[in-house]
């Protein structure tokens, strides 16, 4: 009961749960697409490519406010989509090879001016790295009113163009052929899986952001075959994780919050790959077992 | 050895062993896998740093490095479920190997000297206080040992089984058929990139070694077609980056491995715009005189099917081009010397244009 009772009553937990829960809603909504389309990996990418974004965005204004963060953050994983995209489509190198480099060089240009700004002495350049791991715990009341106004723009923008998505993810070239602009839907979808980057950073840092995209879709997709049960569920899937975990740290010391929102995530898949209704282990094993020995019984009775 | 060069060193001995094995991550379209495998061996890398004193340096290494075989088990096992794909399975193994890795650490930090920041970007720059001390004989900067042997491994892998590497990588297939198993060869590949990453952890961390493994093999992909060049040349690329890297991140008193791996990008950049055969520069140079010749030939045969005096109207109408690009294509034919203007809006084929419209490459309607 003590750590409902934080929940609701606590200031700094019931932000950080809230904060947990948009991400994990807006991450698992999104990620959905992610995993259909196979992209999974691009937004591990795109959370590595905002670093240099949030330091620039800091340098040229010298403020800290979320909102002015987090569009330095856009803004720089936008340019390391843009660089993926020239890549792969101008040169033979796959989209494996453009995603590492963009993932590590990006973030190599975001350790050079974090060090570039703690060298100038420029005070106040402390809590910028919180980005690079995600401190739950720094979330106030600011980030999370920014954070639920991007997560809800994006959710919105999600279902109005729930149909077109739906098409872009399973058959682009039906969908093109239908004369709906393929390239645009492409670069919106982009843009929003973006935003649930840029929502995430701040609390699971870059480095666990691609689990926030990929782990709950993966579990949703074993209980459907249907992609609106697949989102919604994939969404209260990561928003249950990110509310669990955030709880669990705070329910002790040096018990980090991103990490554990992770492997809660991850247990959750455990879960579903083992019992999801649609293709999970245990049921195909049990329908495996029963078919068997309708066969040989069968056999045995003739 | 002053500290300066027991860094670039280091940096070296990291940038050799990644950017050969590196290339066959590439080629074999696996780079994300080296990203997985960096980050998905910290639980190890955090289980040996317990067990180190116990255990000795070699031990530790390859204990942390069984931790990237594991990933690659992983990934393989969740991928042939059928239940999730590859991309998605990667990330998925190694978020929660992190996880694991970032929670142990958070936990015990009291105990270890194990800082989060060192873990995603090393710190090359403590490699000259580092030393190693067996009984009480100092025998130098531990990193020269760790990233030595790895740089040694990696040689060994790459030198002795070249001609199975290569095989395997271009053709699965005829590599299966001459008795070469693909799951060896993946399992070896993947073992020497996790003693690789794990060696390297220590100087430049889980997210930057990326860049030493990706970005120079990649960038000596855009630059050349043979293999055996493409090993040696990101290689050079690789060191050339550590060198001036450090240099640079000296001289601007910034993170030394983050510049290391702007400036494998700025490499790669490079060859991405003005590699001769493939940048950007020459592909669009080349697909312009493409259309250009295209254009040309085009208006050359229809010119010749309309017989003299045509003008310029009617082309446009034949051609069903709009008005500039066929004033382009005879601007451009004009100066070949294929066609004439005898009167002003008039055409006429030359001798050197009939040859080249009825030629064996033009078009014959």
């Amino acid at each position: 009961m003590e750590p409902l009772r934080d929940l609701l009553f606590d200031y700094t937990i019931r932000n950080v749960a809230l904060g947990s829960a948009v991400l994990g809603t807006v991450g698992g909504a999104l990620g959905s697409f992610a995993v259909l389309r196979r992209q999974g990996l691009l937004g591990d990418a795109l959370a590595h490519a905002t670093l240099p974004g949030v330091c620039v965005a800091f340098m040229l204004t010298g403020s800290k406010s979320p909102a002015i963060l987090l569009l330095g953050a856009a803004l720089s994983a936008g340019l390391g989509a843009l660089f993926i995209l020239a890549v792969v489509g101008g040169t033979r190198i796959k989209q494996d090879a453009a995603l590492g480099i963009v993932l590590s060089v990006f973030f190599g240009a975001g350790i050079v001016l974090l060090t570039f700004i703690a060298g100038s002495g420029d005070a106040g350049q402390s809590g910028l790295d919180r980005f690079i791991f995600g401190q739950a715990a720094t979330i106030v009341r600011a980030d999370v009113v920014t954070m639920g106004l991007l997560a809800a723009a994006a959710v919105v923008l999600l279902a109005l163009f729930f149909k077109e998505f739906k098409l872009l993810s399973f058959d682009p070239a039906f969908a093109a052929s239908l004369g709906f602009p393929v390239r645009a839907l492409n670069v919106l979808l982009t843009a929003l899986i973006v935003v649930a980057v840029v929502v995430g950073i701040q609390a699971v840092g870059v480095v666990l952001m691609a689990a926030m995209l990929i782990t709950p879709a993966a579990a949703a997709r074993q209980w459907t075959d249907r992609l609106s049960v697949m989102v919604s569920l994939s969404a209260a899937f990561g928003a249950a994780s990110g509310v669990c975990g955030a709880l669990i740290s705070a329910s002790g010391s040096n018990l980090p919050t991103g990490p554990l929102i992770v492997l809660v995530a991850t247990g959750v898949l455990v879960v579903s790959l083992l019992l999801g209704r649609r293709h999970g282990f245990v049921w195909a094993w049990l329908a495996g077992r029963r078919n068997r020995r309708e066969v040989l019984g069968r056999g045995g009775a003739s | 050895m002053s500290p300066d060069l027991i860094v670039v060193v280091t940096a070296v001995l990291v940038a050799v062993p990644c950017a050969l094995l590196g290339t066959f991550l590439v080629l074999r379209q696996m780079s994300m896998m080296g990203d997985a495998i960096s980050h998905a061996v910290l639980p190890g890398i955090v289980v040996a740093f317990f067990l180190s004193e116990s255990l000795g340096p070699i031990t530790s290494l390859l204990g942390a490095g069984a931790f990237g075989l594991l990933t690659a088990a992983l990934v393989e096992a969740l991928k042939n479920t059928g239940r999730v794909k590859e991309d998605a399975s990667i990330g998925i193994v190694f978020t929660a190997l992190f996880a694991l890795g970032v929670f142990l650490i958070s936990r015990f930090a009291s105990d270890v000297h194990l800082d989060l920041q060192h873990v995603l970007y090393g710190e090359i720059a403590f490699s000259p206080l580092n030393a190693l001390i067996v009984g009480s004989v100092n025998l130098g900067p531990r990193s020269f040992w760790t990233m030595g042997i790895v740089t040694a491994m990696a040689l060994v892998v790459v030198l002795l089984l070249y001609k199975e590497l290569k095989i395997a990588t271009f053709d699965a297939g005829l590599a299966a058929a001459v008795g070469l198993s693909p799951a060896l060869v993946h399992y070896l590949l993947m073992g020497a990139v996790s003693v690789t990453t794990v060696g390297a952890f220590d100087s430049v961390g889980a997210v930057l070694v990326v860049a030493f493994l990706i970005a120079p093999p990649a960038t000596a992909y855009l630059l050349t077609d043979k293999l055996a060049r493409m090993l040696a040349l990101s290689t050079l690329l690789g060191v050339a980056s550590a060198v001036l890297g450090y240099y640079l991140a000296a001289s601007m008193d910034v993170a030394i491995a983050g510049m290391m791996a702007v400036v494998a990008g700025g490499f790669f950049s490079l060859a991405l715009l003005l590699s001769p055969s493939r940048g950007l520069v020459a592909n669009s140079l080349r697909h312009r005189r493409n259309r250009r010749s295209f254009s040309r030939k085009l208006l050359l045969a229809r010119l010749e099917a309309l017989g003299n005096r045509t003008t310029e109207a009617e082309l446009c109408e034949n051609l069903g081009w709009e008005a500039g690009r066929v004033s382009r294509a005879l601007a451009d034919a004009l100066r070949g010397g294929l066609v004439l203007k005898p009167a002003a809006g008039e055409v006429t084929l030359t001798r050197k244009g009939r040859e080249a419209a009825t030629g064996p490459q033009a078009p014959v309607r």
